[in-house]
């Protein structure tokens, strides 16, 4: 079903026209409005007035992760304080969290894009969502709240985990529509097959799943365990939240929210727009967004785009499911994780050495981060409880740091392998 | 009346203790009595051996990581209820056992349990207020 069939099936010529206008809007606002973009924008030698065409983009200056944190909390507010309605921010694990300041009318884009993006999974005021993103500061909780508030389907809005009470309320309450990590989806299948729920007999018939990197080949677990038809949607804390992408009923590419935000695929190296249907990194412009609008926001995700027509007839460029990283961040549980956070905890234990291993693995589903740490003579005792009580002591302080819990596991000297003198920090054992 | 104990941080994988005994032949020191204690993710081996300094020098040259600390080595004769006995006293007099293990000597008909205390000049002090023959480091190497 296509929630929004004026915009999302619209000729592209007229797009294009939109987004045009949208952009030189932007640009004057930011010009305008926030400081740190007047700055850029005049070294960039750019006045806003000529910002006239789609092409114009490319003159105009990134904005990454680190500026983000720079300004926190409040320097990129493009509106006066008293208008911001919400804040959201990132989990915020390698420092400062990244924050999204909206507005009433970008919480109204926020609701139109996850409609659209819950309509995706044929979702109609007829239906019952269960959703198990976490509620909060995380985007998805509410992000998706919004979306099935403006459709008007029956919303369940349990947040994330106690997976006894979401078998429950499945069964219980008939939910037709699934939303949650792809990862936590597949636990929830297990759970509940051990406590003999028979999914094929339940009215759940779609899940909406993201926040984390998934595969082909889970989608076919998932949609065999559960019985339902699983979509893949994209977004980030910095653009919107979730509503950034999603994938129609035929499940090929995720759809882009382009007449909202503008997509472009770049060289990470050189920073140069790359043709369509080359893969770089993912870049962002948020052409209607208030609070705290972003120029050309380096998403550190690689993927490609591809324009060519849907049979959905939705005429949105799509991109393909995030391929890699641009950076080493790992997504844990929907969790942004950065291993130079947690050499930075490991650094502030008395007596390690910042020699230290990540492991991912999926077990029952479900991530699990291991951290391994050298063993050091002043960590070393003859007792185990001296060595278990140190391992809790890094593993408490991980968690605070990290937000997700990491296993300890203490490794003899040089255990962990080197190469080139220099450590494989991260050895990522899921296979998605 | 402390006898010098080597412990050996171990990983979880095999052919780890073989190197240490490797390392130890290669060097021609005898291991007088050991005992392993383990979890899930690794092990600490801890010996008496005859020549610890040279133990530890050379295990450390290895890469091991390695500690040097001290435990109470007590005779006892060799029949039932003498770990009572012990255990019993500890007890009374609030001596807390980190861990313990035992060696039996061959010529005689005596034991060797070696205790770990938090503070062995304590444990030294009411042992041999009680009676007991407490082993000594040169004994130790000769075992």
């Amino acid at each position: 079903m296509i929630w929004n069939r004026d915009v999302e099936t619209l000729d592209r010529a007229s797009l294009a026209k939109l987004q045009r206008e949208r952009l030189s809007l932007l640009v004057a606002r930011l010009h305008a409005r926030v400081a740190f973009y007047r700055k850029k924008l005049d070294a960039a030698g750019v006045r806003p007035a000529s910002v006239k065409d789609l092409r114009d983009i490319e003159g105009l200056p990134f904005t990454d992760k680190a500026e983000l944190r720079e300004t926190y909390p409040y320097g990129l507010l493009a509106v006066d304080p008293h208008e911001i309605v919400e804040i959201h921010t990132s989990s915020g694990t390698t420092g400062k969290p990244v924050v999204d300041a909206y507005t009433a009318g970008d919480i109204d884009v926020w609701s139109e894009v996850m409609a659209r993006t819950l309509a995706m999974g044929d979702t109609t005021p007829a239906d019952i969502v269960q959703n198990a993103y976490g509620y909060g500061l995380f985007t998805g909780g509410l992000g998706v709240h919004y979306g099935a508030r403006r459709i008007g389907a029956n919303l369940i809005p349990i947040s994330g985990g106690n997976t006894a009470r979401q078998l429950a309320i499945l069964r219980d309450f008939g939910s037709t529509v699934l939303t949650c990590t792809p990862s936590y989806s597949l636990y929830l299948a297990e759970v509940g097959r051990e406590e003999g729920i028979d999914f094929a007999k339940l009215p759940l018939r779609a899940g909406l799943f993201g926040a984390e990197p998934w595969s082909e080949n889970m989608r076919r677990q998932i949609e065999a365990e559960l019985h339902v038809k699983a979509i893949d949607i994209y977004g980030l804390t910095e653009i919107i939240g979730p509503g950034v992408a999603s994938e129609c009923e035929r499940q090929q590419m995720l759809h882009v929210c382009e007449d909202h935000f503008y997509p472009e695929i770049i060289d990470p190296a050189s920073g140069r727009v790359l043709p369509e249907g080359e893969k770089g990194e993912l870049v962002f412009t948020t052409l209607t967004k208030q609070g705290t609008p972003l120029l050309r926001y380096r998403t550190r995700d690689i993927t490609y785009l591809d324009r060519a027509p849907c049979g959905c007839g939705r005429t949105s460029v799509r991109m393909h499911r995030i391929l890699g990283r641009t950076d080493d961040m790992l997504i844990i549980r929907g969790v942004n994780v950065f291993p130079s956070e947690v050499e930075h905890v490991l650094l502030h234990v008395q007596g390690v050495e910042p020699h230290y291993q990540i492991v991912v693995e999926r077990r029952d589903q479900l991530d699990c981060l291991e951290v391994q740490v050298e063993m050091t003579d002043e960590l070393f005792s003859d007792e185990i409880k001296n060595l278990e009580n140190k391992e809790r002591e890094i593993e408490a302080k991980l968690a605070s740091a990290l937000l997700v819990h990491a296993k300890v596991k203490l490794v003899e000297p040089k255990g962990i392998p080197r190469s080139e003198g220099k450590a494989k920090r991260i050895v990522d054992k899921r296979q998605v | 009346m402390q006898i010098q104990q080597i412990s050996v941080f171990l990983e979880n994988k095999p052919g780890r203790l073989a190197h240490v005994a490797e390392v130890l032949r290669d060097n021609k020191i005898n291991i007088r009595a050991l005992t392993i204690a383990d979890t899930s993710d690794f092990g600490i081996l801890r010996m008496i051996v005859n020549k610890p300094e040279q133990a530890h020098e050379v295990l450390k040259r290895a890469g091991f990581t390695v500690k040097q600390n001290v435990v109470v080595g007590v005779e006892i004769a060799d029949r039932e209820g003498v770990l009572f006995d012990i255990m019993h006293l500890c007890d009374e007099r609030g001596l807390n056992v980190e861990y313990t293990y035992s060696f039996v000597e061959q010529s005689s008909n005596k034991a060797i349990l070696f205790l770990r205390f938090e503070d062995p000049e304590k444990a030294v002090e009411i042992f041999r207020a009680s009676g007991y023959t407490l082993l000594r480091d040169e004994e130790a190497r000769k075992l």
